[in-house]
Order: structure tokens, then sequence, then C-alpha cells
């Protein structure tokens, strides 16, 4: 059993996005990166199956030298070896031509990647892959047991839940609470200094767009307050000024 | 020449985020001369819910009635799309923004070999290149996103455009796909859905609580204001990992992203994260005991006091409306 977990390098959540260079450059000035929480999932439970199935855990990142250390931090909570290939994460359409043609080399059982990234929100990446190796990709899924060759899941749907059950090889583009995220031990910081991180450059360079300049939502106005012993006021403006009522 | 539009639907109700797509269709065409709006349909779907998609804005609906289809099933649902879209010759294909709707359009976009947009929150500007703004860091920013392939799919946020109702009756033609059985394989073994209760990704009001509720015991009141407001109910994270409220009304960040017109947010301070999933409502109403509490920060209207207090009178204040 071979699975792949496939990671983004991404600002902390807590991060204030800002851009430089006349709004064509996001300004990692002071951003702290992490691996991306809804990857952050997936990895968790891939440790866990890994664990349960003996089975062998890759991590994949596309992107430049600087992810590195979010990929040790992957191996350092329990995947065997890292791959990453060298190239600036253009598009959605760039990102998935590469992990398909490492997926095809190397034939995973299980391909598992976030629901979305926090930087481009896609939730594109996984569903581009599966077609791309003819295979089913499953999004968002909250749940993902394997029995034999067969996996069992439930999706988050609108409103509620969906289960359903697929035969490997497959795609999860994982959230919450498929298990619990992970913090890295001694051990694990230790050992991941010297796992394998194979470097790879990019094996296709097409993209379908490309972004010519980013914007700020403008301020919000300061908060009205109203006085808690008046609440019908509250209601009043609700219809009559902000016209939502 | 055509735009094709994605109809989703819950057990038969066209959803009202696929009408928004429909027009947003309508004004992307009548912008730019695209041609027809044509809406597919995929499944069981009643005529009178066919009837609200061409008030929306299509002139024609294509209904595959085919009971295989009624469950989303991604591979299905995608192989099908892919056969109307070239069936009516269409070069662009609009969707809500959703988790079907996602899925679906990322498989097209290979199949199709198109260029594929999300979060896509107003109509496209092709002056020079074919332009589209979409929100991006969770929506604490957009970015202007040239589109260099022939065919287009736009995955549309709420809110991108006006649901427009005044449309005419649309054609609608049955027709009868032959879809690959391997695109079956994933099997739907059964569903666990709230019923009757407004969707909350697609409310137009929202009321949410979080820990400054105490307890689950205590989400009467929430439900109360709600029912009144015709609203959805949401919570924060930490209320529902603890167990006080089902997953899917997870708010934020890591959670469902919500663009009503109205949230009222109870008893939750604000964090970053949760922010994240509520910036695109058009109005904020924050209820907090905390006058420093920093969801004031991001709100239109504000109410410092206990929640157990403000709640009930609220609720009364809006039954009064009536
Ligand atoms: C990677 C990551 C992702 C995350 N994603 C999300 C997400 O998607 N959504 C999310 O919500 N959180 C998310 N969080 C968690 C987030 O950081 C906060 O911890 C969480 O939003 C706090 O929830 P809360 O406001 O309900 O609780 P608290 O922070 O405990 O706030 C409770 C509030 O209630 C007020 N209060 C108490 N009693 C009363 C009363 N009687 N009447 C009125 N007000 C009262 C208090 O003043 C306080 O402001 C994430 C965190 C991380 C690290
Ligand atoms: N640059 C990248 N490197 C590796 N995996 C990625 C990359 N970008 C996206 N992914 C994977 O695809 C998922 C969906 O991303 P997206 O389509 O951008 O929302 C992410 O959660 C990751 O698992």
């Amino acid at each position: 059993m071979k699975i792949l977990v496939c990671i983004t390098h991404v600002p902390d959540t807590t991060s204030k996005i800002q851009f430089t260079e006349n709004n064509t450059k996001f300004d990692k000035n002071g951003v702290q990166f992490i691996i991306g929480p809804y990857d952050d999932y997936a990895l968790a439970r891939a440790v866990e199956l890994k664990e349960q199935l003996g089975a062998s855990l890759t991590v994949l990142n596309v992107g430049e030298a600087e992810t590195e250390p979010t990929l040790r931090k992957a191996l350092a909570i329990g995947a065997d070896d890292a791959i990453r290939i060298n190239a600036f994460p253009k598009d959605s359409l760039f990102v998935a031509n590469q992990i398909a043609a490492i997926a095809k080399q190397n034939n995973y059982d299980l391909i598992m990647m976030g629901r979305e990234s926090i930087d481009f929100n896609g939730g594109m990446v996984h569903g581009m892959v599966g077609e791309m190796l003819g295979i089913p990709s499953i999004s968002p899924v909250m749940k993902l047991e394997i029995d034999g060759d067969t996996v069992k899941m439930a999706r988050e749907i609108e409103g509620g839940k969906e289960y359903l059950e697929a035969k490997l090889p497959l795609i999860a583009g994982c959230q919450e609470p498929i298990a619990e995220w992970k913090i890295p031990n001694m051990r694990g910081i230790m050992s991941a200094r010297t796992k394998p991180l194979q470097v790879l450059e990019p094996v296709s360079d097409e993209t379908a767009t490309n972004v010519t300049t980013y914007q700020l939502p403008p301020a919000k106005g300061a908060v009205k307050l109203i006085d808690k012993d008046n609440v019908a006021e509250l209601v009043k403006l609700l219809k009559n000024e902000a016209k939502v009522l | 020449m055509s735009v094709l539009v994605y109809i989703e639907h819950a057990d038969g109700s066209v959803k009202k985020n696929s009408l928004e797509a429909v027009s947003y269709a309508k004004a992307l065409s009548d912008k730019q001369g695209e041609g027809e709006v044509i809406a597919v349909a995929l499944g069981s779907v009643a005529q009178e819910e066919l009837v609200k998609v061409g008030h929306a804005g299509a002139s024609k609906v294509v209904h595959v009635n085919d009971e295989k289809l009624n469950a989303g099933i991604i591979q299905a649902h995608s192989e099908a799309l892919a056969q109307v879209y070239g069936k009516v010759g269409a070069k662009t294909l609009i969707l809500a923004k959703s988790s079907l709707g996602d899925a679906v359009a990322a498989r097209l976009a290979v199949k199709l070999n198109a260029g594929l947009v999300s979060n896509v929150v107003e109509l496209p500007v092709t002056a020079s290149g074919y332009k589209v703004k979409r929100s991006i860091y969770t929506g604490k920013a957009f970015a202007e996103t040239i589109v260099n392939k022939e065919h287009k799919i736009l995955a549309v946020k709420k809110n991108a455009v006006d649901l427009k109702t005044d449309g005419s009756d649309a054609a609608v033609e049955t027709v009868t796909l032959d879809i690959h059985a391997e695109n079956f394989a994933t099997k739907i073994t059964s569903t666990d859905k709230a019923k009757g209760d407004v969707l909350l990704p697609e409310a137009d009001i929202v009321v949410s609580g979080g820990r400054g509720m105490k307890g689950p015991e205590n989400w009467g009141m929430i439900e109360d204001l709600a029912k009144e407001l015709g609203a959805a109910t949401g919570c924060s994270k930490p209320v529902s990992d603890i167990g006080w409220r089902p997953h899917h009304e997870h708010v934020g960040q890591t959670g469902v992203k919500v663009a009503p017109s109205l949230y009222i947010a109870v008893g939750i301070s604000g964090a970053i994260q949760h922010l994240a999933g509520v910036n695109s409502s058009k109005c904020i109403v924050v209820i907090n005991k905390d006058a420093d509490a920093p969801f004031f920060k991001a709100a239109d209207y504000g109410i410092v006091g206990d929640a157990f207090e403000v709640l009930p009178k609220l609720t009364e204040a809006v039954k009064a409306l009536k």
C-alpha cells in the first residue's frame, strides 16, 4: 500500500495579507508559513493509515526551495520521504500536471489532499489530478476507512453528509474531523532531518490562468453600537438603514 | 455559441445558488454577446422547478431525466455535463461554487481543456484578454485573473450578481445520454441530512452562536430567532468540535464560507479564522458581552450585552415587526 499526501506551504491563518510591487506580488514580510490546515488533516489521517496498514507515505509539494521546512515538518509528523517539484505553483492546472506525472510513475494506491488550499482556495487540484489519472476524486471527505481494496468515506454535503464506497486507487480531498492535527515530537523532528527529500524539475509548463494584480477589500467603517435595552432600535436599523430585513 | 449552466438540486428542488449562476450567465451573455444561456439539470427534477430556471435567465433547459443521476456522483455528473457541453456547442460553463460544483468543475476543466477560475465575484472584463476577478486568501483579498484558454469554466460565488426572477419560461428539452458504467463506480450508500431547514451555504440570513452560548441546551434561543427571521443557524469551530452543534454548521476558515445579506453572531469572539468565513456578508451584527471582543471591529451593528438577555428581546422585536 502506497500513500501520497500533497501539501501546500501557505501563510498562517492569522496572517495579515498584503501585496508589494504595485500589487503584483504577495508580501512575505513577517508572514509565518505552515502546512495548509486541510492538508494537515489529510496528513494526520495518512499517518494513522500508515501505522494501521503498514503503508508507505510520501509527501509532495510543488514549490520553490523556501517550502522545504514545511516538507521537513511533514516528515517529522510521520511521512517516510518527500518530493519537491522545483517550481512556483503558477496555477491549479500547472500543479495538477506535476502531481499527475509523479503519480503515474509511482502508482500510489491512495492520494490524499486538502479539500482546498487556503491561499488560492480553488478546491480544484484533486479533481484535475483525478481526471488526468482516470480515477475517482472525492471531496470534501470527513471520514475515511480502508477495508481491503474498498474505501469507505463520509463526504460533507450542504446540510449534512453522504456515506460512500469506492475502490482503490482514488483521490480524497480531506477536511476535519477526518483525524486530529498531529504535532511533531522530538524523535520525529530528529529523524526528519535524515529522511530523503528528492527535488525534481517540473514536467510541463502549461497554465490556464495568470494573475495580473491583487486587491484588498475596502476597509470596514466603524460599528454602530445600540443600547442593550433598546433592541427594537436594531431591528429598525436593519430594516430601514441596512435594508436587510 | 452558448453559455452552459450546471444546475444542482436537492431532492428535486433547484438550489438557489444555481439559480444565481443562471442569472450570472444571463448577465454575461447580455454583456458579451455569448449567445444563448442553456441550463443542464441532471436527474429527476420537477417541471415547476425547471420553470424557475427560465425565470432566472435561461432560454433553454436540457433535462437529463435519468434517475441514476439523482445522486451527485462526481464522475457521472462530469461525463454527462461534458457530453451536453459538446452537443450544444458551448464555449463557457458557469456553475455555483459548492462542494459538488467544485469537484465537477475541476474534472471538466481537464476533459474540455478549459481555463477554470473559482470563487468568481464579478462579471469578466474582456477589453484586454479575458479577465475575471476572484476572491483568494479566504476572502481576505482578490486577484484579477486572465484566462488563456479558449474554453472557460467559472465557479461563481454567491452574490456575484443579483438573482433575476423576471425571465420568460424556458423551453425544456429532455435528453437521454449514454454514460459509461465505470463512472458510477463510486457508490453512495446513504445520506444523513437535516430536513426542511434553510441550508447554511445558501441562506440569506444566518444566526450563529459561539462558546458564549455556554451549552447546547441554550441553542433554543438561537433557533427561535432564526425561525422568526427565516434564517439558517451556524456556529464557531469550538462549538462543533465539542459536539454542541453538527459539523456542517461550523462557519469559518476551515468550515462553511457564508455570504448572506445578514450575519448575526452571538457569543463569538471574532477570531480571524472565524471572520474568514463571514467576510463576504453584506451586513454583520455582533452580540457579545465583552465590548473589546474583536468581532465588533468587523461588524456593522453591535450590542454589548448578555446574549441570554438580548436574544429573547431581539426575537420579540423581530416578531413585532411583522
Ligand atoms: C488553523 C485554524 C483554523 C480555524 N478555523 C476556524 C473556523 O473555521 N471557524 C471558527 O469559528 N474558528 C476557527 N478556529 C478557531 C478560532 O481561532 C477561535 O478559537 C474560535 O473561533 C473561537 O470560538 P468562539 O468565539 O465561539 O469562542 P471564544 O473565543 O471562547 O469566545 C466566546 C465569546 O463569547 C463571549 N461571551 C461569553 N459569554 C457571553 C454571554 N453570556 N453573552 C454574550 N457573549 C458572551 C465572550 O466575550 C467571547 O467573546 C481555527 C483555528 C485555527 C488555528
Ligand atoms: N503547490 C502545491 N503542492 C502540492 N499540493 C498542492 C499544491 N497546491 C494544491 N495542492 C493540493 O491540492 C489541494 C487543493 O488545492 P486547491 O485546488 O488550490 O484549493 C490542496 O489542499 C493540496 O493538497
